[in-house]
């Protein structure tokens, strides 16, 4: 396959394929957005309130529980875009061959892949605006400011799925997905101002989160939930959009370079 | 079964343009180097519209290369490759909108119904969902699939999913079918199933291009075919030739090992293969039948020679894995 026409709309084609699989069971899809925050509201407003106390974010004084609800819908759109993207990816690639039929067809590699990452952004963002909603009817995010909340999803979604099709570009078996999971998402979830401000921990720390992807999404949803931020949205919106290109060549390169044989 | 038109002009229109008309597919000195091994060794050949042209050869022959290099799959190391006058290099989109394949393992969409396979599958080729379910409703039913539309893929049979597999590849009413190893694993029944559908889409004009481990098969099916081993091509032809030419017209089978037949053969110059149990005689009906009645002591196979005893006889006996 050379160069030439590598890249068409029939990536969309692609695309619909993954949501007719989603809507045939779309009330499991629905089901964990929907109670998920409600679970984490109830654990936090019950239970941790009374160790931790109130929160001061950017001046804002916030109880936990309002200041970690916007975290709950980025760090759950980092988890479906990401799972989206490693191992349900992989096992179409690998175990299903599902790319190798479609590599029979008027697709290109480009297309099957940019579809994935694409298609990990809107499941993610599915997941948000369930979030959202609830979150919104239970006062933890501003109307109709939250609204923003469904594009930044999006935005953020692309960024994790795309650096997921890259480990699934380059990782040889399955069980090794347990390492990015464990030395990269992991942290990621712990130390991006998710569970506490950065401004908690020592200098280098928070300089270390300013490079992970979900700090900056968490940011831009607090942005949109509470009305104002620590730090720059447009910065941090540019960041997600760098590193979605980014990683999206990157795991372009790596695709070609594992399925064209 | 077909609905052609435009395409099939441009076809035409192509070929004036230097390829021989009626040519669909035209591969000279292909080569395919993986690391440090080279699979394809300069294969040529041409296929002419409507035929069926097979590729044999034992596991590892290059014969999967080969297919994958045809739908732009895998790219030549070197060579040329052209389909419908195009070349694959280039022009492999709009090879692959006018072909289908059958890959050799099953890859339906296991997320999907029998009948979604065939509706999202069209999708990938363009095809306006209305077409694409009048297509899928005439092949579920030309494959005997209309009971299954609604089943998962998971919960069909060898047969069922093999059937479905070539259904799919033929959704986009293809002018070249690739067909790697359409029977591998079926039980004589879905086989020769199997084998009438071809048959009949080889009728209607849709020109095929199939490897196969199964000589009965082969010599079915094809009109034409080459034997390979080790990446290279070792002969062509109709399979009718190939018996003639290099199985004779009958082949005697004699259980042990005579000295006194031994002798005979070699006096004779008869062409023979000593195994370790019997021996092989490749000759012709009347010397055959001198040698049955003469030599047969014991037990004894008289028959017609086949296509297994060409391939037999040129790429040896030796196991390959």
């Amino acid at each position: 396959m050379t160069s030439r026409g590598r890249f068409s709309w029939l990536f969309l084609r692609v695309w619909y394929r993954n949501l007719v699989v989603y809507r045939r069971i779309w009330q499991v899809n629905f089901l964990v957005p929907l109670f998920e925050p409600a679970f984490y509201i109830l654990a936090f407003s019950l239970g941790f309130r009374n160790l931790v106390g109130d929160i001061s974010y950017a001046g804002m004084p916030l109880t936990y529980t309002q200041f970690i609800a916007p975290a709950l819908i980025a760090t759950a759109v980092m988890w479906n875009a990401f799972f989206e993207t490693t191992y349900s990816s992989f096992v179409r690639m690998y175990y299903q061959r599902t790319y190798h039929a479609m590599l029979a067809t008027p697709l290109s590699i480009d297309e099957i892949i940019v579809a994935e990452v694409v298609w990990s952004g809107t499941k993610a963002c599915a997941a948000a605006v369930i979030m959202l909603a609830v979150l919104t009817s239970l006062g933890f995010v501003q109307f109709p400011l939250g609204l923003a909340g469904v594009p930044l999803a999006f935005l953020g979604g692309l960024a994790f799925g795309a650096i997921g099709m890259f480990f699934t570009g380059i990782i040889p078996t399955i069980d090794m997905f347990n390492l990015p999971m464990f030395l990269f998402i992991t942290p990621m979830f712990l130390f991006s101002g998710t569970f506490f401000p950065v401004s908690a921990l020592p200098e280098w720390a928070q300089t270390v989160s300013l490079a992970f992807p979900l700090y900056h999404l968490v940011e831009l949803i607090r942005l949109v939930a509470l009305g104002s931020m620590e730090s720059s949205p447009l910065f941090s919106a540019l960041y997600l959009v760098a590193f979605f290109l980014v990683f999206l060549r990157l795991s372009l390169f790596a695709m070609r370079r594992r399925l064209i044989q | 079964m077909r609905d052609s038109g435009p395409q099939d002009q441009r076809a035409k229109d192509r070929n004036s343009a230097g390829e021989r008309p009626g040519e669909v597919l035209r591969a000279a000195h292909l080569r395919k180097r993986y690391d440090g091994f080279e699979a394809v060794k300069g294969v040529s050949f041409q296929v002419e519209k409507g035929e069926c042209y097979g590729l044999l050869g034992p596991n590892g022959a290059g014969k999967t290369s080969v297919i994958r290099m045809i739908y732009g799959f895998s790219p030549l190391s070197s060579g040329e490759l052209g389909v419908f006058g195009l070349d694959i290099r280039k022009d492999w989109r709009e090879i692959r909108f006018r072909i289908g394949v059958c890959q050799q393992e099953n890859a339906l969409d296991p997320d999907l119904t029998v009948e979604e396979n065939l509706l999202i599958f069209a999708g990938y080729f363009k095809i306006p969902s209305g077409d694409a379910r009048r297509r899928s409703d005439e092949l579920l039913e030309f494959f005997a699939l209309e009971g299954k539309r609604r089943a998962k893929v998971m919960e069909l049979s060898g047969g069922l999913a093999r059937r479905l597999t070539v259904a799919r590849a033929l959704v986009n009413s293809p002018q070249l079918l690739i067909l790697d190893e359409p029977t591998t694993g079926l039980d004589p029944q879905s086989r020769h199933l199997l084998w009438e559908r071809l048959f009949e889409l080889r009728d209607t004009g849709v020109t095929q291009v199939l490897t196969t481990h199964y000589m009965e098969e082969a010599a079915f099916l094809c009109n034409r075919l080459m034997i390979l081993d080790h990446g290279e091509t070792l002969v062509e032809g109709e399979p009718e030739k190939l018996i003639r030419d290099y199985a004779g017209e009958s082949v005697v089978e004699v259980e042990g090992a005579d000295p006194e037949l031994k002798d005979f053969l070699s006096r004779k110059e008869v062409r023979h293969e000593v195994l370790d149990r019997r021996t092989v005689i490749y000759t012709d009906d009347s010397l055959g039948e001198y040698i049955r009645s003469r030599f047969c002591t014991r037990k004894c196979t008289f028959r017609a020679a086949s296509l297994e005893d060409v391939f037999l006889r040129l790429t040896g006996r030796e196991l390959r894995e």
